[in-house]
C-alpha cells in the first residue's frame, strides 16, 4: 500500500525553540483512518500543522504525498494543499462570504467550472443538512452548523487526504455524529486518507483505524 | 449596505486627494493666466542716447520681447509754448529716445533686477524705470496665494495619507484572514490577492468618476466662470482628456500601491 505520509526522526518546534515533537518516526498509508490523541498541549495540533505545511520540521524528514516538506517551495506547497481537505478547530470560514462561497473555495482553487462547483455545493449542503441555510453568512449559523460547513468545504474537491483538528470538540451530539458519518463515508467510499486529532475516539465508528498517541513529545502507535 | 461601507472609506480618502490635486492645478493655471495678463500690461521704460532696435534690446536681455519707441511729441508740446519752430526741431534731435519694453513673461523680482542692470550696462542707455515697487507687491501677492494653496493641498495630502494608512491596517486585518484561509487550501498568491486588487481598482474608478463629474460640472458652472472673468482671465477648470487621465492615473496608482502593501505585508497564518 502507498504511503501518504512518512516521518523520520521528525522534530517540531516553534520560534521559541522549545521542542514539541521529538524525533518521531511513523508512516500513514493511503486510505488509512488515523486518530491522533494526547493531553492538551501535547503537540497534536502542532503535528497536524506540520502535515499541511504550516510548520516546517526543525529536524528530520517529513514527506507528504511524496513531497519533502522541510524545504518545500511555496508553489509546491500550494499544489499539495489543493489535494488536501482541512477542518480546523476554529472552522476558519471566510466571514464575509456566504456558506456556499466558502464551500466553493477549494473547487474554484482547483479550477472547477462555476456551474459544476455550484452543483457540487448544493449536493454537499444536503449531505451536511444545511440546504435550508443557503445564502447565510457563517456568523449567522451556530457553532455546529459552522463546523458542518467547514466539513463540506474539506470534502468538496474529493481530496486524497483529509485532516481534522478536533472537529467535534464543542459540538452537540447531532452535529458530532454527522461529522463522524461524513468522515467515515469519505474513508469507506472514496478511500480518502483521514487524520483526526481528538481527545476522544468515538465508540460507534464503523472503520478500522490507526491510533497514534502523543506523550512528552513522543509519538506511540497504539494497537 | 455592508458592500457600500467596504468601498466608502477608501473612496472618500481618494476623493480628498483627487480634489486637492485638481484644485492645486486650477490655482496654478489661474496664476499662470494672471501672469500672462500682467505681463501684457507690464512694461519697463528705458531712456537711450541713441536709437536701438527691438533686436538690440533682445540681445541685452532675452526676456525683452519687443521695444517700442515712445513718440517725444507730448514732452515737446509741454516745452514748446515759447519756442521757435527751428528750436523745436533742434530739441527733437537732442532729446534722448524713450522706449517702452514689453517682456515675454511676467518677471520675478530677481529677473527685474538683472534686466535693469543689463540695460544700464549698455553704453547708450542712461536711465531705466522698472516700476519695481508696484511689480513686487503684485508678484508677492501671487506668490503668497500660490504658497497658501500649496500648503493647504500638502496638508490635505498628508492627512489623507495618514487616513489611508489607518485604513490599510484595517484592510490588512480584514484581508489577512481571508488570504490565509485561501492559502491553506492552496490558492496561488494572485488568486488570494485578486479580491483585494479588484476592490482597490473599483474604488479608484468610483473616486475618479465622482471627480470627473464634480469638476466637469464646476467647469461649466456660471458662478465659477464669473469669478475668473472678474479678474480678467479665462481658466480651464477641467480638461476632459488631460485631467481625466491624470485623475484616473493617480487614483489607480494609489489604490494599487495600497493593495500591494497589504499583499506584501501579509503574513501566513501558522
Amino acid at each position: 500500500m502507498d504511503k501518504v505520509i512518512i516521518a523520520q526522526d521528525l522534530s517540531l518546534a516553534y520560534s521559541n525553540n522549545e521542542t514539541i515533537i521529538n524525533k518521531a518516526s511513523f508512516s500513514i498509508n493511503s486510505g488509512d483512518f488515523v486518530f491522533i490523541t494526547g493531553a492538551s498541549g501535547s503537540g497534536k495540533s502542532t503535528l497536524l500543522k506540520s502535515l499541511y505545511g504550516a510548520l516546517k520540521p526543525k529536524q528530520g524528514s517529513l514527506v507528504v504525498g511524496g513531497v519533502e516538506l522541510k524545504a518545500i517551495s511555496r508553489s509546491k506547497l500550494n499544489f499539495l494543499r489543493r489535494h488536501m481537505g482541512i477542518v480546523f478547530q476554529d472552522y476558519k470560514l471566510v466571514k464575509e462570504w456566504t456558506i456556499e462561497k466558502n464551500i466553493m473555495l477549494p473547487l474554484l482553487i482547483n479550477g472547477y467550472l462555476k456551474n459544476v462547483a455550484q452543483d457540487q455545493v448544493e449536493k454537499l449542503l444536503k449531505h451536511v443538512r444545511l440546504n435550508h441555510q443557503i445564502g447565510k453568512y457563517p456568523l449567522e449559523l451556530s457553532g455546529g452548523e459552522q463546523q458542518r460547513v467547514a466539513m463540506a468545504r474539506a470534502l468538496a474537491h474529493n481530496p486524497i487526504l483529509i485532516m481534522a483538528d478536533e472537529p467535534t470538540g464543542n459540538l452537540d451530539e447531532y452535529s458530532s455524529q454527522l461529522i463522524w458519518n461524513l468522515l467515515e463515508g469519505a474513508n469507506n467510499q472514496l478511500k480518502t486518507t483521514v487524520i483526526v486529532v481528538t481527545h476522544n475516539i468515538p465508540k460507534n465508528l464503523n472503520v478500522d483505524y490507526k491510533h497514534f498517541h502523543i506523550e512528552y513529545g513522543n509519538i506511540h502507535e497504539i494497537s | 449596505m455592508k458592500s457600500v461601507r467596504n468601498h466608502l472609506s477608501l473612496v472618500v480618502a481618494l476623493l480628498s486627494i483627487l480634489f486637492s490635486m485638481q484644485l492645486f492645478f486650477i490655482v496654478e493655471r489661474s496664476i499662470d493666466a494672471y501672469k500672462v495678463k500682467l505681463s501684457q500690461n507690464y512694461s519697463v521704460i528705458a531712456v537711450s542716447k541713441e536709437e536701438l532696435s527691438s533686436d538690440a534690446f533682445s540681445k541685452i536681455n532675452k526676456i525683452i520681447s519687443q521695444a517700442q519707441e515712445i513718440a517725444p511729441d507730448s514732452v515737446i508740446k509741454k516745452l514748446s509754448s515759447d519756442m521757435k519752430s527751428t528750436n523745436i526741431e533742434l530739441l527733437k534731435l537732442t532729446l534722448p529716445k524713450f522706449y517702452k519694453l514689453s517682456l515675454k513673461h511676467y518677471p520675478s523680482p530677481d529677473e527685474i533686477k538683472k534686466l535693469k542692470s543689463d540695460l544700464l550696462a549698455h553704453n547708450a542707455i542712461t536711465k531705466v524705470e522698472d516700476f519695481a515697487h508696484t511689480h513686487d507687491t503684485i508678484y508677492k501677492l501671487l506668490l503668497l496665494f500660490k504658497n497658501v494653496v500649496t500648503l493647504f493641498s500638502s496638508v490635505v495630502l498628508v492627512v489623507t495619507l495618514l487616513l489611508i494608512f489607518k485604513e490599510l491596517r484595517i484592510w490588512q486585518y480584514k484581508h489577512n484572514e481571508r488570504m490565509s484561509i485561501m492559502g491553506l487550501f492552496g490558492a496561488a498568491l494572485w488568486l488570494r490577492s485578486a479580491v483585494l486588487f479588484r476592490l482597490a481598482i473599483v474604488d479608484a474608478l468610483i473616486a475618479s468618476f465622482v471627480s470627473f463629474g464634480v469638476f466637469a460640472y464646476l467647469s461649466s458652472y456660471p458662478w465659477v466662470l464669473e469669478q475668473f472673468r472678474n479678474i480678467g482671465i479665462e481658466v480651464v477648470v477641467f480638461n476632459p482628456v488631460d485631467d481625466s487621465l491624470m485623475i484616473l492615473g493617480v487614483s489607480v496608482m494609489i489604490s494599487i500601491i495600497l493593495a500591494s502593501l497589504i499583499v506584501l505585508g501579509h503574513k501566513e497564518e501558522a
